[in-house]
């Protein structure tokens, strides 16, 4: 099964890109990414800019209104996903576990359908 | 038949693979067993005519499922192979070479782990409690969503739409039948289930359902000792059964004719269950050898020092409070820090009782909390605080037997 991993955390500054703990952390992502990737369970995935850049758009029928800031004003914000192939619920909670996070809500949603797989 | 459908179930949701496919197979077989064992009699062999019965019901399902794929891929026949591909695998299993003969029903005793990895997928902690409740006692308790909605006082809908849900949530998530990593942590997700159910039995006593919900007593005991047996290297499920046989013992004394509360001070202990005491005690101590404490063996020994404590004022409280400090340190709920205030206002005086009570801050809208302050506050001579206590916890109290309780102490205080 095909499942979206959602990290929910309260958004907080990392270490700045060039420092030693940068290059730590990015090689402890690397390392998780390779294991998904190396035991085929990688389809994709990403980690995105802080809320400060989102953008909402709401449509209804004709009408389209474009407003700063993300869906929901909440304290924990998207901080990233994957999308991952796993056997079932528990593996798919077994490789959330493994994510080099902390302080941090994995939301797991299978996926209904995907056109691309 | 309560035994054989649940050990069916377990059977085929392994082999197939499919839990909604399972049960309705094996309600198939039953509503079959309904319908022809009046004209044809019993079978010999219940439990072999009824696994046969359900398998080749799976079996039949699944063909008109695959008669109905195949019209399907007929009429879209640009749609890629590759998306119906699991369903190969299904089919496969029809034809798969244990079925039994003509008449030759052949009774397949449930290996252990299949209804284990049943009661896990039940309890599984990507389901809600309610769910898990209801699961529980339907697919593992073989009860009928009748009995279950009964036994809880909802209605008969609201358990079966929750039973749907329940099971939808296991297809479209993907829950597995399997055996987790750390047995251990999805254990306790089950004895909590299954305190759950012990306790909506054995605390309800309104006047119209008390004999249809102590059923759930009974039940929670059954499944707790199945527990025990398939996961035979795990004290907590011993401790918990330890637990429910404690206080099963009690269950007549603790409510009187006229279905008010006795408090254990008051109960008359001569008509405490022996055998079950005796019964807890083994099992207590069988738990207890594994060396590896856990909540529901403290709780068991502390239900011990009151159920094998010859009169109320021999019962050992320097102990039980002892038992309550290492509870506490393990669970850390407000709960067990007021039944240790209680303990320790046993062992060391009210006063010291009433000072652990005033460091609880979450139970504000717990009737306990302060049905114990006013008893505390009595036994300190603090008439005025016990008389506000008490009227708080009346305020507060769930049930009828326990507001009686209350406006006796109330009256009792002059």
């Amino acid at each position: 099964m095909d499942y979206l991993i959602m990290n929910h955390t309260v958004e907080v500054d990392g270490p700045a890109p060039g420092t030693p703990e940068f290059q730590e952390l990015m090689g402890r992502w690397m390392a998780y990414n390779q294991m998904l990737i190396d035991n085929g369970h990688w389809i994709g995935g990403g980690s995105l800019t802080p809320s400060a850049a989102a953008t909402s758009v709401a449509k209804s029928g004709d009408s389209v209104k474009v407003t700063d800031g993300p869906f929901a004003e909440t304290k924990e914000q998207i901080a990233g996903y994957y999308i991952i192939k796993a056997d079932d619920l528990d593996e798919a909670i077994r490789l959330a576990r493994a994510m080099p996070a902390d302080d941090v809500v994995f939301e797991i949603r299978p996926i209904a359908f995907r056109p691309d797989a | 038949m309560r035994e054989d459908g649940p050990r069916i179930l377990s059977i085929l949701a392994s082999r197939f693979g499919d839990l909604d496919l399972a049960d309705d197979a094996v309600q198939d077989a039953m509503i079959e067993a309904a319908r022809t064992w009046p004209d044809r009699g019993v079978p010999p062999n219940v439990g072999g005519w009824l696994m046969t019965t359900a398998r080749r019901r799976a079996q039949d399902r699944l063909r008109s499922a695959e008669r109905a794929r195949r019209r399907l891929e007929a009429s879209a026949p640009l749609l890629d192979e590759q998306r119906w591909a699991p369903d190969v695998r299904l089919t496969d299993m029809i034809d798969e070479p244990r079925v039994a003969g003509p008449g030759g029903a052949v009774d397949e005793p449930t290996p252990p782990d299949e209804r284990l990895r049943l009661l896990l997928l039940c309890c599984h902690p990507a389901l809600n409690v309610d769910a898990q409740v209801a699961l529980t006692l339907r697919l593992v308790g073989g009860l009928t969503t009748t009995e279950i909605s009964a036994a809880f006082l909802i209605p008969e809908a609201t358990l079966a739409q929750r039973i749907v849900r329940a099971k939808s949530k296991i297809r479209t998530a993907g829950i597995p039948l399997g055996l987790p990593d750390r047995l251990t942590d999805r254990l306790s997700a089950v004895l909590a289930v299954l305190y759950l159910v012990f306790n909506e039995g054995y605390l309800a006593n309104d006047e119209a359902n008390g004999s249809i919900r102590t059923d759930l007593v009974t039940e929670a005991i059954r499944l707790t000792r199945l527990v025990s047996e398939l996961a035979p290297a795990e004290p907590e499920p011993l401790g918990l059964l330890a637990l429910e046989l404690f206080h099963q013992s009690r269950q007549t004394a603790r409510i009187d004719a006229l279905g008010d509360l006795v408090l254990l001070d008051d109960q008359d202990r001569a008509t405490w269950d022996r055998h079950a005491i005796a019964e807890a005690n083994r099992v207590l101590a069988r738990a207890m050898k594994r060396m590896q404490p856990g909540p529901y063996q403290v709780q068991a020994l502390i239900a011990a020092q009151h159920a094998n404590a010859p009169t109320a004022d021999e019962t050992d409280w320097p102990t039980i409070s002892s038992l309550y400090a290492q509870l506490d340190a393990m669970s850390a709920s407000p709960v067990v820090r007021l039944n240790r205030a209680v303990a320790v206002a046993m062992t060391d005086g009210p006063l010291a009782g009433l000072e652990m009570l005033d460091q609880i801050t979450d139970l504000d809208r717990y009737h306990l909390l302060w049905a114990t302050r006013g008893e505390l506050s009595r036994r300190a001579c603090r008439a005025a605080d016990a008389r506000q206590a008490f009227t708080k916890a009346l305020d507060l109290a769930p049930n009828a037997a326990e507001r009686r309780h209350l406006e006796r102490r109330l009256i009792a205080l002059g």
